[in-house]
């Protein structure tokens, strides 16, 4: 892999960034790709060369940061799902390492432990520099938090620009100021077995709600249930539910934050809808934390659920069959007629207690540049989904038809929360599973749609107020 | 000279030399226990959130706490969990303390075994009865299809009776080998001469358990029980391992709702006032034993 000028550093706390601009990121490829083939050294791959995709030409000058003497930059982040995601992004964290003379220890938690962990240094004022946290985590600590505007406009003007829901993550509500660098998310899609829908009479799954919902009926009726996790799982519980409510046009809250507007007619209909879905489903589904359905699904007890791409990486490396019979797609759209889903987002934030922000700062820069972050999306087989829309061309989304429809998810995302702004209000609506617990009610509670979306309205005006 | 005689002096006297030897234990108290219920107390008085300090609001958080329906039906849970299971505890402990006690081939091997869900650690075991308990792939649930005496795997976890029941089942087997280690003890105190005796009156097994070993072993039941109650009050990780508090906040107990709320959530203050509930019951339950073991010496 290439190194670009601007991932270069120079010891000892001198400005890297003045001395190296004098060649231009072109110029540079366009010499170093000649020197190497020049030099005959070929096992470079030709691939590998021509990752180099338009977004290279912007020619923007990144903002200048003096990296502290010695620093040692501490990272907190989630240990992921697929085993490549921690290989990849350690070995990009040495390359950053060897390149800048910093040091970074990485710690890696469980992935629903961050939250906690992470709230606590902010309250307590130190611990980690960086951390990987989930959706509205920097919202909750706001002041806490280092402002990446010029990390995040630089990469924003060299990448193609931000999704708009990144910036609706990154930004302080109401402001230009970016309190986290939202890095990639953990897209979800729906995951089926292309040989029973293709006996239950289709070629693929249907893309609308409607047709979806009919084709499941009838994958139940072969004797494929479906699976959709109704228990406290905290990510595919929530991503599944929240998707169905806001297709059918409904929302948590409106724009302003205090009008809870869960009790609608649209809502109503979502929950209709998805006493049908259910009736579609696996028995248990009301118990189930986010591995249920990787498992269900990989035993091949379920015909469709939606998940991440870990069912599909664990299908590559221990389960064949399942493997050859997999496919994926992109939720389907309901009646809204638009796409409205929810994948979990990851940002980065930098607490302002931290003795380096120069290094995190330039730490967080190094790792979202083509060059590392590319390599993270490839190996990781598009565990992550991009938030820089650029990153959308890389050709790792091409190696595997299953993992291309991840691309999509953050594109086609709302927020946690929606219509509503980020914060405490929308981070306690989640935690406390207010969208799940409302679908729960209603298919296997027994509660009548309306009741449900009632309860939900109580539960709701607690936090937001 | 006279600093020397004086501070001498304050040693000889009793009180004074006592609180000197215990200020190393207070003061550990007074950090690691004290600090932090107060603390604790205080947060639950404010409307802080995590990462911003709040203001004084009174009972605010209690008074929402109270018109809020998942607190109460995890109150209801909470309350249900403790009662089913420390009864289940109390009982099946002592009968197993009672079986062990006697002689037989084997004996320190099956006391070895009882204590095993004891010292096992309750995420592993947990995690294990997760398995157990899976809707899908439930061992019980295999056997029982096998036998054909079930057509569909048992929803364990996934129905709000069934999960409730599931937990505490899975509380009762972790809990019992501390009620039988405890009695076994106890039993073994007892003096072998009174049950002699009361074979001469002709005593029935029944007679003995009621008028000997019940009496004499009472202090110790109610200390031990004490124990278990507080245990299984404010316990946790059992509960989040494997429900989350669900379905639908079926099996939220004050612990694991107090956690959601205050960490997860990030509503800290409100957070504090759950877990300030557990306190009042803990405090009758420890006064209640104490009351009692008071009139027994």
């Amino acid at each position: 892999m290439f190194t670009l000028p601007n991932d270069i550093s120079i010891r000892g706390g001198v400005s890297w960034d003045k001395k190296v601009r004098s060649v231009s990121r072109r110029e540079f490829l366009k010499k170093s790709a000649a020197g190497l083939l020049g030099m005959g050294l070929v096992s470079v791959s030709m691939d590998s060369l021509f990752q180099w995709n338009s977004a290279l030409a912007s020619d923007v000058r990144p903002p200048e940061l003096r990296l502290e003497k010695n620093s040692v930059v501490k990272v907190l982040r989630w240990s992921g799902f697929v085993k490549s995601d921690e290989e990849v992004w350690n070995a990009n964290t040495k390359k950053w390492e060897k390149e800048t003379g910093g040091k970074v220890v990485t710690e890696y938690l469980s992935w629903e432990d961050v939250r906690s962990k992470a709230a606590m240094e902010a309250s307590v004022g130190a611990g980690h520099d960086i951390i990987l946290g989930w959706y509205d985590d920097p919202h909750l600590y706001p002041d806490k938090l280092l402002d990446v505007t010029d990390i995040a406009t630089y990469l924003g003007k060299k990448y193609g620009g931000w999704y708009p829901v990144c910036e609706m993550y990154g930004k302080l509500y109401g402001t230009d100021r970016w309190i986290a660098l939202p890095i990639g998310s953990a897209g979800i899609c729906i995951n089926y077995r292309v040989s029973w829908v293709k006996e239950a009479g289709y070629d693929k799954l249907p893309s609308d709600i409607e047709g979806f919902i009919k084709c499941c009926k009838k994958l139940k009726a072969k004797g494929h249930p479906t699976g959709f996790a109704l228990g406290h799982a905290v990510g595919d519980g929530n991503t599944w539910t929240h998707w169905w409510l806001w297709s059918f046009g409904g929302k948590a809250v409106e724009k302003d934050g205090k009008t809870i507007a869960i009790n609608s007619k649209e809502t109503i209909q979502a929950l209709d809808a998805a006493k049908e879905l259910y009736e579609t489903m696996i028995p248990g589904v009301a118990s189930w934390l986010d591995p249920h359905n990787n498992k269900a699904f990989l035993s091949g007890q379920i015909s469709v659920t939606s998940n991440g791409n870990s069912i599909f990486y664990a299908s590559m490396k221990k389960f064949p069959e399942v493997n050859k019979d997999l496919m994926t797609m992109n939720f389907p759209v309901g009646p809204v007629g638009r796409p409205s889903e929810l994948s979990m987002i990851s940002q980065a934030f930098i607490f302002k207690h931290s003795p380096v922000p120069n290094a995190a700062k330039h730490y967080l820069k190094f790792m979202f540049e083509e060059a590392q972050y590319g390599k993270w999306e490839s190996e990781t087989w598009g565990y992550i989904t991009q938030t820089l829309q650029d990153y959308y061309n890389l050709p790792a989304w091409k190696k595997d038809p299953r993992i291309t429809p991840y691309r999509e998810c953050v594109k086609r995302m709302l927020w946690n929360g929606y219509a509503g702004p980020l914060g405490p209000a929308s981070a306690a609506a989640m935690s406390e599973y207010v969208v799940v617990d409302m679908f729960a009610d209603v298919c296997v509670g027994g509660k009548s749609p309306k009741a449900a979306a009632l309860a939900a309205e109580k539960k709701l005006r607690k936090f937001y107020r | 000279m006279r600093v020397g005689r004086s501070s001498n002096k304050i040693l000889q006297r009793k009180e004074a030399l006592g609180l000197l030897f215990t200020a190393p234990a207070d003061l550990i108290l007074l950090l690691l226990l004290a600090y932090p219920f107060v603390l604790g107390i205080w947060l639950s008085f404010t409307d802080t959130i995590i990462g911003r300090s709040g203001g004084f609001v009174g009972l605010q958080n209690y008074i929402d706490l109270f018109h809020s329906e998942v607190f109460r039906l995890t109150a209801f849970n909470t309350v249900l969990y403790t009662c089913v299971a420390v009864f289940f505890k109390l009982v099946m402990g002592f009968a197993l303390a009672i079986v062990l006690n006697r002689d037989f081939k084997g004996k320190g091997l099956v006391r070895a075994i009882v204590l095993l869900p004891w010292i096992v650690p309750t995420a592993l075991s947990t995690i294990a009865f997760w398995w157990i308990f899976d809707s899908n792939f439930s061992c019980i649930s295999w056997l029982l299809l096998k036998l054909q005496v079930i057509r569909s795997p048992i929803n364990f976890l996934g129905d709000t009776i069934n999960a409730r029941a599931s937990v505490i089942i899975v509380n009762i087997w972790r809990g019992i080998p501390f009620f039988t280690i405890g009695l076994m003890a106890g039993l073994q105190t007892i003096n072998q001469t009174l049950y002699e005796a009361a074979d001469i009156d002709g005593a029935t097994p029944w007679v003995k358990f009621k008028s000997i070993t019940l009496p004499l072993i009472m202090p110790l039941l109610s200390v031990i029980t004490t124990f278990s109650i507080i245990w299984t009050f404010a316990d946790f990780q059992l509960i989040w391992i494997m429900t989350r508090g669900g379905p639908d906040n079926a099996t939220h107990i004050f612990g694991t709702f107090s956690f959601q709320r205050a960490i997860a959530g990030g509503h800290l203050g409100e957070g504090a006032a759950i877990s300030a509930f557990i306190f009042p019951v803990l405090l009758i339950s420890v006064l209640i034993t104490s009351k009692y073991l008071k009139r027994e010496s």
